[in-house]
């Protein structure tokens, strides 16, 4: 039997990801459309020998065409034509949701409704008369609460039916007002087409909506409908004052209106203030908010370090244990030593922030979920403003590392919740100044070494500068390069929820596969790369017999000098000393353009060490404290040099992806390295001569 | 008389009167179901007094004192906190 292809659509926060969920289990795949940053999930279901395709469509309140979302949206109902449409209706919120239905409606696609969360409105004293409203819409109505599970197989049992062919759909149309109607019945034979999409294109022109209207634009009856559509425009300008646009929208908040008449019932009127809106006193109100924001990013500090403790050492126990066994196994040489130093000790130092990493992403999801990073975006949006950027910008900056311990790449990917382009972009460029998971081995090395003192302040500390480097040079950009109005701000603020744990499982390990996929290609190819780079070319046998009688570890420095990645270290001297770095700091930089995981453990190799990991920095930094060419203005310098300097090369690419032009990927290099050297050389002047 | 929403103070409830937004603006404020006829109740103000929180039928919405001049209302009755 033939698959049959359902799109799951509704508005943001109706559920729809949680009924996908349901339907599908963990067994969808995640991908790209081509071309633009909209995610696409689908799954293949098996329901009684009937195999399913779910496609899981971006959440969207309209089908116009005003975010990339509604158009992905649009453009898989009309040229991918799914035979079937499940659009997941917020049974407490019916009015809204419905006016996504109409527009379904008026493009004529099979649907079938979930009426989700219909216990929430139960709980709010609401009735909702279904058979009545089932009459009223012409469609199926499957009641559902898909974060339990009730519905799910009534869903799927009216799938199957449908795709049988033994449920038909009504045709409703709808009466815009004499006007536009009368210019719709004009258009209709003008377009020539069935009168559903000579309709619906018809109504289209009158929305103004761009895409379609060039799509049409060689169409014969396109200039003819354009200067109807201009006639229209006048006439209810003169004599309503307003535009067709707003009057089709009236008219379908209109029918909403009457279909809803009869089918919901509120049985109590005086308890319209839901347990939501009491919350939101406590958690948004203007003094009490944004202590308990700080008190809430606290605790999800706090939390990620604690449950992440002991994973993390077992897996550096388990990379240690792997790295002693082929130390002890492999006979001495060459392969040996790219195993241990250049794979296991390069993988092994990236993947030990899995745990942490999941953790993070854990109670981000719950934030999200919950409802409260909306909230979060309220009270923080009018200080982002100021600086270029968003209240939306909070979620990338978090997911980052805002709260210590992200990764810039997921957070590059968060911006496409902002809708300007102008605060995106500057979102995108500024998110790598935060302190990821990559860049703590570094600052806590240097820490250690040189500052006395609560260590956990000076992280705290860190942490507050990265923020307050990147909102200025946010603020820089927005008055230079990347100049503009402001976009609008305005959201919906969901209802809170208890999220639910799959829903929270699966949301985190989606972002942490792709970190530990990550690990297991990027990473992997740049440690072998730096460790051919720090190897080769060896030492030949006069100059052995120069060093007879050296110590190992003077060798191992000899050595080091003498290799690739050893006299690009030398040769960027020049530059690095008025920063302070010599050409060990310099490979170690230059490897943490790769992944900045590389910067410490690269020290430690090139401090000739012996096998030092990265999260491994005691011993190292009792090293660095020693030696003589180190001291405050040095770690100071590269302290300011790490928060700041290039992004790491996958978050590079990832930039470019997002801003789909490697100008931008280009521009963070540079751009971030030269503010990072500008710094760096200043702190090291400054507290050298202090020190 | 037709009051801009910024004019509103926490807790007034009003009827909205016309949305003066065009283009992109305009199609979100009405998506988000911010049209003529509908109820407003100011709910909520960010800490530094913009953006505030508003009730549209059982949607709470957030918008920027900006996006609130595109919005004329007529006051109703409403309560002070």
């Amino acid at each position: 039997m033939n698959k049959v292809n359902i799109a799951l659509i509704g508005n943001p926060n109706s559920g729809k990801t949680t009924l996908f969920n349901l339907l599908a289990g963990t067994n969808y795949h995640v991908a790209n459309y081509p071309g633009i940053t909209v995610e696409r999930k689908y799954a293949n279901v098996k329901y009684k020998d009937q195999n399913l395709v779910l496609h899981d469509l971006p959440g969207t309140y309209s089908l116009t065409a005003y975010s990339q979302e509604e158009l992905v949206t649009r453009n898989f109902l009309i040229k991918d034509r799914p035979d079937l449409v499940i659009q997941v209706v917020d049974a407490s919120n019916l009015q809204r949701n419905l006016y996504l239905t109409i527009q379904l409606l008026e493009m004529n696609i099979p649907t079938i409704i979930a009426l989700n969360m219909v216990d929430v409105a139960e709980g709010r004293n609401k009735k909702i008369d279904i058979s009545v409203l089932e009459n009223k819409l012409g469609l199926r109505i499957v009641p559902t609460v898909a974060r339990s599970g009730k519905g799910g197989n009534e869903l799927l049992e009216a799938i199957l039916h449908h795709s049988k062919g033994s449920e038909k759909l009504n045709i409703t149309s709808f009466s815009y007002g004499n006007d536009i109607d009368n210019f719709l019945s004009e258009a209709v034979p003008l377009i020539g087409k069935s009168e559903t999409e000579s309709k619906w294109l018809a109504l289209k022109y009158l929305e103004n909506d761009e895409e379609v209207m060039s799509e049409n634009s060689h169409q014969n009856f396109h200039s003819l409908l354009m200067k109807s559509v201009k006639k229209i425009e006048n006439h209810t300008k003169n004599t309503l004052d307003t535009y067709p646009e707003v009057i089709i929208a009236d008219y379908r908040y209109g029918a909403v209106r009457n279909i809803l008449d009869n089918v919901v019932t509120q049985k109590d009127h005086s308890s319209r203030i839901y347990l939501s809106d009491t919350i939101d006193k406590i958690l948004t109100q203007r003094f009490i908010g944004p202590i308990m924001l700080f008190f809430i990013l606290y605790l999800v500090y706090k939390f990620t370090f604690w449950a992440s403790e002991y994973p993390s050492g077992l897996l550096e126990s388990f990379f240690g244990f792997l790295s002693e066994t082929a130390e002890s196994k492999l006979p001495d040489g060459l392969i040996k030593s790219l195993i241990v130093s250049g794979i296991i000790d390069g993988v092994g130092g990236v993947l030990g922030f899995t745990p942490l990493i999941f953790f993070m992403f854990f109670v981000i999801a719950i934030l999200e979920d919950s409802g409260y990073m909306a909230r979060m975006a309220y009270m923080l949006d009018r200080i982002f403003k100021w600086f270029g950027l968003q209240g939306n910008s909070v979620v990338p900056f978090i997911i980052s590392g805002g709260i210590a311990g992200g990764c810039a790449v997921p957070g590059v990917m968060a911006s496409r919740t902002i809708k300007g382009k102008k605060e995106r972009l500057i979102t995108i460029l500024t998110v790598p100044f935060m302190p990821c998971g990559a860049k703590i081995p570094v600052f806590a090395l240097l820490v250690s070494a040189f500052f006395t003192g609560d260590k956990g302040l000076a992280m705290l500390s860190i942490t507050l500068l990265s923020w307050v480097f990147a909102l200025i040079v946010a603020k820089i950009y927005s008055i230079t390069i990347i100049k503009g109005e402001n976009s609008s701000f305005i959201m919906e603020l969901p209802p809170y929820r208890f999220p639910t744990f799959k829903g929270l499982l699966l949301h985190a390990w989606e972002r942490t596969w792709m970190y530990i996929k990550k690990a297991g290609t990027t990473i992997l190819a740049i440690s072998i790369v730096l460790w051919i780079m720090m190897t080769f070319p060896q030492l030949s046998n006069e100059q052995m017999s120069v060093l007879n009688g050296k110590s190992d570890n003077e060798i191992a420095e000899f050595a080091l000098k003498n290799s690739l990645a050893g006299k690009i270290g030398a040769s960027l001297e020049p530059i690095s000393k008025y920063a302070g770095f010599d050409w060990r700091t310099n490979i170690a930089l230059v490897g943490g353009f790769a992944a900045k995981e590389v910067v410490v453990s690269t020290l430690g190799t090139a401090y000739s060490l012996g096998e030092i990991e990265a999260d491994d920095t005691e011993s190292l930094s009792e090293k660095i404290q020693k030696d003589p060419s180190w001291n405050l203005g040095v770690a100071i310098s590269l302290l300011l040099f790490t928060i700041l300097y290039a992004p790491c090369f996958v978050t590079v690419v990832a930039i470019v992806k997002e801003t789909a032009s490697y100008k931008w990927g280009l521009f963070s290099v540079v751009s971030n390295t030269f503010i990072a050297y500008i710094l760096a050389v200043v702190a090291y002047q400054l507290f050298g001569v202090l020190s | 008389m037709a009051l801009r929403l910024r004019e509103l103070k926490k807790g007034d409830i009003a009827i909205v009167d016309r949305v003066t937004a065009e283009k992109n603006l305009g199609k979100r404020i009405r998506d988000l179901g911010i049209i003529k006829g509908a109820k407003i109740q100011i709910i909520g103000e960010a800490p530094l007094y913009d953006p505030v929180a508003i009730k549209v039928g059982d949607t709470v919405l957030t918008l920027r004192n900006n996006e609130a001049d595109y919005i004329f209302v007529t006051k109703g009755e409403g309560k002070h906190e």
